[in-house]
Parts: structure tokens; sequence; C-alpha cells
């Protein structure tokens, strides 16, 4: 499960940028936050994997086609022949090394204890997160209000008419 | 974990986070000020009472025991109070040096020293972090407002241009720094300093996991902090930024950000494995930053070098990894602070251009000292401590920060860092140099003949300025109270680290 959604996010993430419509491009963001939705879901952390996908997937990428939209953004020139030996010599390359790290990691014993999934699951919910972050981390989110203020205020003054 | 103990836990913390708290607030009071009555004059004076309020607060504080607050993700105590008091009176310095500069440029908005103070909040968060948490917090707080303080100037494209820079490689060195936090807590488990120190390393893999993630974290800060080879953006970002917030972009950013540093070294990683690789990034950008000021005609850019160099000297003191090197370096910090804002203030009193300096090389100002002595004269005095000239601030400083590393061996640091700083004397004296000895008449034809468009000297700026010269040479004398002050904040935390 973990390489299927690993392999379809970094195919997405290439897409992206690879993607000569802007259009297309954010379409692609999109699959690419899908999946790490799904990774955050497997991970047991359930709360974040839907805000992932409400606040990620849903309403930053609308407010992003909207933008593209409205600048008109026209597609990009296309791109030149690519060398496909060169590409395909990469690949090899990168598999070899790949293959060889591997080995060597597996000569050191480089595994890690992966953690219970119960403790994971007790951590990922919305109870035990609202907890945290209103008690330990209670100043904290004063000091990120701040800092989204701080963005608000920012952009608004940088982009401005001048009025006077 | 039981609530009903949480909330009055909170409010009895609350005084720990004073001056955050009256900082932040009397931010927001500005913002909405300003929403009511636009870029009201009294809106930078509400932020000047709220700094020296807050500054005198933490004044009191200095011989405060080390504690932790807010379930130990914040520290209080005398360590966090020195590098709250450098950053509010810094943060003080610029406002009132900004005030003439703005009004010049004629953009003098309120939102302006709204940011200042919310840049302020996230400096003293950063410096009081005991929490991996808290100090992406800060770091955020005070970046994001620095990249919008540097490109506000939106007619300038040198200003929009620098804020791009800086905003572009921030950002990139944000991702390092929280990917370097994310393995660290991979491999130890914990977001709190001192239980990182603690934390098993038992097998190889989470051995490599933490310091991976620990080389990732030091990037990151080194970047902040403008070190080689990390330093690319620093000269095009100051030469930008309008002058007085690059005083404060490189003073009170590099002491938070070296605070923040020294707690995660003293507390996070105490062994000293790190000594070697920190000594080679200090050897890197002492060099760098003093033999590339060399050739340098703009005083923003030269400066800009220079505080390049002068994060390097602080790094000699870090990689001593003793109490006095630790306590060299803050009391260095304080120095640097007063001498470096001292400096970028005289050249926002003297910029004509009204490109933010951006163009104006150094002999335009040639003999400018004669028509202006409080400015010339003050000017010499941060020119000769930055060179580290004996009976001013900058001396004491460099001798305790240099000293414990040839303690702690590493002569062959020390040697490079004082054979760079006699190499600087070249670029700081010939400011002077300019200043004082040359007359109008020396200048090339080739360089603009300078208008009468200073921003005017108010006595408030004035003040400043002759307020820090004054404080170099007090600190240069009797710099023994400060440095026994800086050194006890280490002999304690030894003592609450030991077991």
């Amino acid at each position: 499960m973990f390489f299927l959604l690993a392999t379809v996010a970094v195919a997405a993430a290439l897409g992206m940028l690879i993607a000569r419509n802007p259009v297309s491009s954010a379409l692609w963001l999109v699959l690419n936050l899908f999946c790490i939705a799904g990774l955050y879901l497997t991970l047991n952390a359930s709360f974040i994997g839907v805000i992932q996908i409400l606040v990620y997937a849903g309403a930053i990428m609308v407010l992003f086609l909207f933008v593209i939209m409205l600048l008109n953004l026209s597609a990009l020139p296309g791109l030149e022949e690519i060398e496909w030996s060169s590409v395909g010599g990469f690949a090899v390359g990168l598999a070899l090394l790949s293959q060889l790290l591997y080995v060597v990691a597996l000569q050191f014993e480089l595994g890690m204890d992966p953690v219970g999934a119960e403790a994971a699951a007790e951590v990922g919910s919305a109870a035990s997160l609202g907890e945290i972050l209103f008690t330990r981390y209670a100043l904290h989110l004063q000091v990120a209000g701040i800092l989204l203020l701080a963005a608000t205020v920012g952009a608004v003054l940088l982009a401005q008419r001048r009025f006077q | 974990m039981d609530l009903s103990t949480a909330f009055p836990t909170l409010v009895t913390d609350l005084p720990a986070a004073f001056s955050m708290s009256v900082v932040g607030l009397v931010g927001l009071a500005m913002i909405v000020l300003d929403a009511f009555r636009n870029d009201h004059p009294a809106i930078p004076w509400l932020g000047v009472a709220a700094l020296g309020v807050s500054a005198a607060w933490e004044a009191t504080h200095l011989g405060a025991p080390q504690s932790t607050v807010f379930f130990e993700t914040l520290r209080t105590g005398g360590f966090v109070a020195f590098i709250n008091l450098i950053i509010l009176l810094t943060g003080l310095a610029t406002i009132l040096l900004s005030v003439p500069y703005l009004n010049q440029l004629r953009y003098d908005y309120g939102e302006v020293y709204a940011l200042i103070m919310f840049s302020t909040v996230g400096m003293i968060m950063l410096g009081s972090a005991n929490n991996m948490v808290s100090i992406f917090l800060g770091l955020e707080t005070m970046s994001v407002c620095l990249y919008v303080l540097t490109g506000f100037i939106r007619e300038d494209e040198g200003a929009v241009e620098s804020a791009l820079k800086y905003f572009l490689l921030g950002a990139f060195s944000t991702g390092f720094f929280l990917y370097g936090i994310a393995l660290m807590y991979g491999a130890t488990g914990t977001m709190a300093l001192p239980a990182m120190a603690a934390a098993e390393l038992g097998t190889l893999s989470t051995r490599l996991l933490f310091w991976g993630g620990f080389a990732l974290f030091l990037v990151g800060f080194f970047f902040k902090v403008s070190a080689a080879p990390f330093h690319m953006w620093t000269p095009d970002v100051y030469q930008g930024a309008p002058t007085p917030l690059t005083g404060y972009m490189s003073t009170a950013t590099k002491a938070a950000a070296f605070a923040a540093l020294i707690l995660v070294l003293v507390h996070a990683v105490p062994g000293g494995e790190w000594q070697l690789s920190v000594a080679a990034v200090a050897v890197l950008t002492m060099v760098i930053g003093n033999v590339m000021a060399l050739a340098q005609t703009n005083v923003k850019r030269l400066l800009a070098y220079s505080s390049i160099a002068h994060a390097g000297y602080v790094l000699v003191g870090l990689s001593a990894g003793t109490s006095a090197g630790y306590a060299g370096a803050l009391f260095y910090l304080l120095v640097y602070a007063v001498m470096n804002i001292g400096a970028f203030g005289v050249m926002s009193m003297l910029e004509w251009d009204g490109k933010e300096g951006r163009e104006q090389t150094l002999s335009s100002l040639a003999g400018i000292a004669n028509d202006r002595p409080v400015l010339g004269s003050t000017m010499g005095i941060f020119m000769l401590s930055l060179i580290g000239f004996p009976p001013l601030g900058g001396f004491a400083g460099k001798y305790f920060v240099f000293a414990p590393a040839v303690d702690a061996g590493l002569t062959w640091l020390v040697v490079i860092g004082v054979l760079m700083s006699a190499l600087s004397a070249y670029y700081y004296l010939r400011v002077v140099y300019v200043f004082w000895m040359q007359s109008a008449d020396d200048v090339e034809a080739t360089d603009p003949v300078r208008a009468a468009a200073f921003p005017r000297a108010t006595v408030a700026a004035t003040g400043t300025l002759v307020v820090c010269a004054v404080a170099l040479v007090v600190l240069g004398v009797f710099f023994g109270g400060v440095l026994e002050t800086t050194l006890g904040f280490f002999e304690s935390t030894a003592m609450a680290t030991a077991p």
C-alpha cells in the first residue's frame, strides 16, 4: 500500500513539474496531495489525512485554479526533443546505485523498528491533537496566529496599489 | 493527560511570556489603530513604549534562575532575559532610526512598525526555545515578517529583487531545517531539547538518522545567520533592503538564531561531536566575508560581507564548546548588535539616492564628516569597534570568543581569525578615511554628486546613534560585569543538566 501510494505521489509530483499547461500542472498537484493524504491514513493519522484532503486538495487548490484562470496563463511552449538514451542511462545508474546502497544498508543492519499501530492510532485522532494543541502548545497557537496575521498584512502591504 | 490542571498551569506561567505578550498585543493594537487612523504618527511611539517596557522587565530578570515554562516548551531565566534584552533594544533602536528614514522615502506605513513588533515576537520565541516546535515557529514568524520588511518599498526594483531572493532562498532553507527536525524526531522520538540528549541512539541506523537530521538542521541555521557557504543571499538582500531594517535583520535575527543554536548545542547535543564541522564553517565564513568585503565600493554591501565575517567570529566561540566559549559568544552578540545597528543607522542618515542606498558609492560621501560631525564621529567609533580596536567593545568581544577557542585546542582557528580581523582593518578604515580625510573635491567626476536629500536627523535618531557609540566604549572598558553575567548562565545550566 505504501509503495503504491508513494510511487503515485512521486509520479504526480514529477508530472506537476513537467506539465506545460498550468491547469494540468495544478491537477497533478491534486493527485499528489491525495496520495499524501492516503499515506497519512495508512499511518493512522486520520485527522491530518482528512484535513489534507479538505484544506489542501479542496480549498487551496480551488484558489490555485481561480488564480490561474484569472491571470489567463497560457501554456508554455513545447519542449525540445529529449535524448532518451541519456535519460535511460540515468535511470539505470540510479537503479544500480540504489541496489548497492540497499546491500550496504543490509550489511549494517539499518532496519528501523516500526512504531506500533495502536500507539499511532492513539496520537492520530482529532481529540488527542486538540488536547495537546490547547495545553502544551497553547502559547504556540497564539504565535502561529500572529504569524498568519503578519503574512496576511504583508501580502496586502506588498500587493496593494499606492493610494495617495 | 489530565486537563484539570492544564489551565491553571498556563495562567501561572503567563508572566514568563511577558515580553512576548506585550510586544505581540501592542503590535495588534498598532494594526487596529492603523486601520482607523491611517499611518498615524503615534504608531511608532506605541512600539517604542512597548519595547521599552519589555526591555525594562527583562533587565530585572537577568539574575533569575533557569527554569522551563509552558509544559517545558520555553525556557526562562538569565540567558533568555539577556537575549531578549538584546532583541528588544535592537528593535527599539530600529524603530527610532526608521521614523526619519521612512518619512524621507514617504513610505511611513503603520504596518511596517507592526511587522517589526511581530518579528520581535518570533525572535523572542526563538531565543527562549526548549522544544523544536518553538524553534521552528519562532524562526518562521521572524522570517515571514522580514521577507515583507525587505520588499515593501515596491517602487524600487532593487528592493523587490532582494525580497524575492530572500523569500525563495529562505523558504528553501526552511525545507532543510524542517526535514532535519523531522529526522531528529524520528531518531529520538521527542521534540524537547533535553530529552533529545537523553535519548538512546542504540543502532547505527538511529545514529545515522539523528546526525543526518542534525546536519540538515545546522544548514538551516547557518543560512539564517549567513554563515558560508550559505551566505550567498546576504549581500544582495542587505543592499536592497531599507537601511535601518537591514540593521535590524543583521543584528536581532543573528542574536535570536545564535541563541537558539546555543540552546540546541548545550541541551540537545552536549557531546561536542560537532566541534570540528562548526570550526570548518567558521573558517570559511571568516575568510569569505573578509576577503570579499575588500573589493566593495558600496557601504551597505561592505557591511553585508562584514556581517558574514562577524558570524564567523561568533562561530569560533561556539566551536570551543565550553561555557566560556558560549558566554563569549553571547557577549559578542551584544557588542555586535550595538555596533552594527549603529553602522547601518549612520548609513541610513547619509542616504541620498532614494533607492535604499543601493547605488551610492562610498566615495560619494567623501568629507561628509565635516558637514555632519556627529554622524562622522559615531561612524568612526563603530568602524574601529568592528575592527576590534582596543578600548572599544569589539576588542573585548573578539578576545572573549577567541580565548576559549585557544583553550579548547583550536589554535589554528584563532590564528586564522586574528589574521582575518587584521585584514578587515583595511576596508573599515577606508570608510573612516573617506568620511574624514577626503573632501568633495577629491571625488572623481564619474561619481554622482550627492544632493541634499539626506533624511532629517531627528533628535531621537541621532540620540540612538550616540547612545550606541557610548555603549561601545562602556562595554569595551567595563566588560567584566557583563561577561560574568553571561558566564553565570552556563555554569548554572551545567549544574541543572547534571544528574
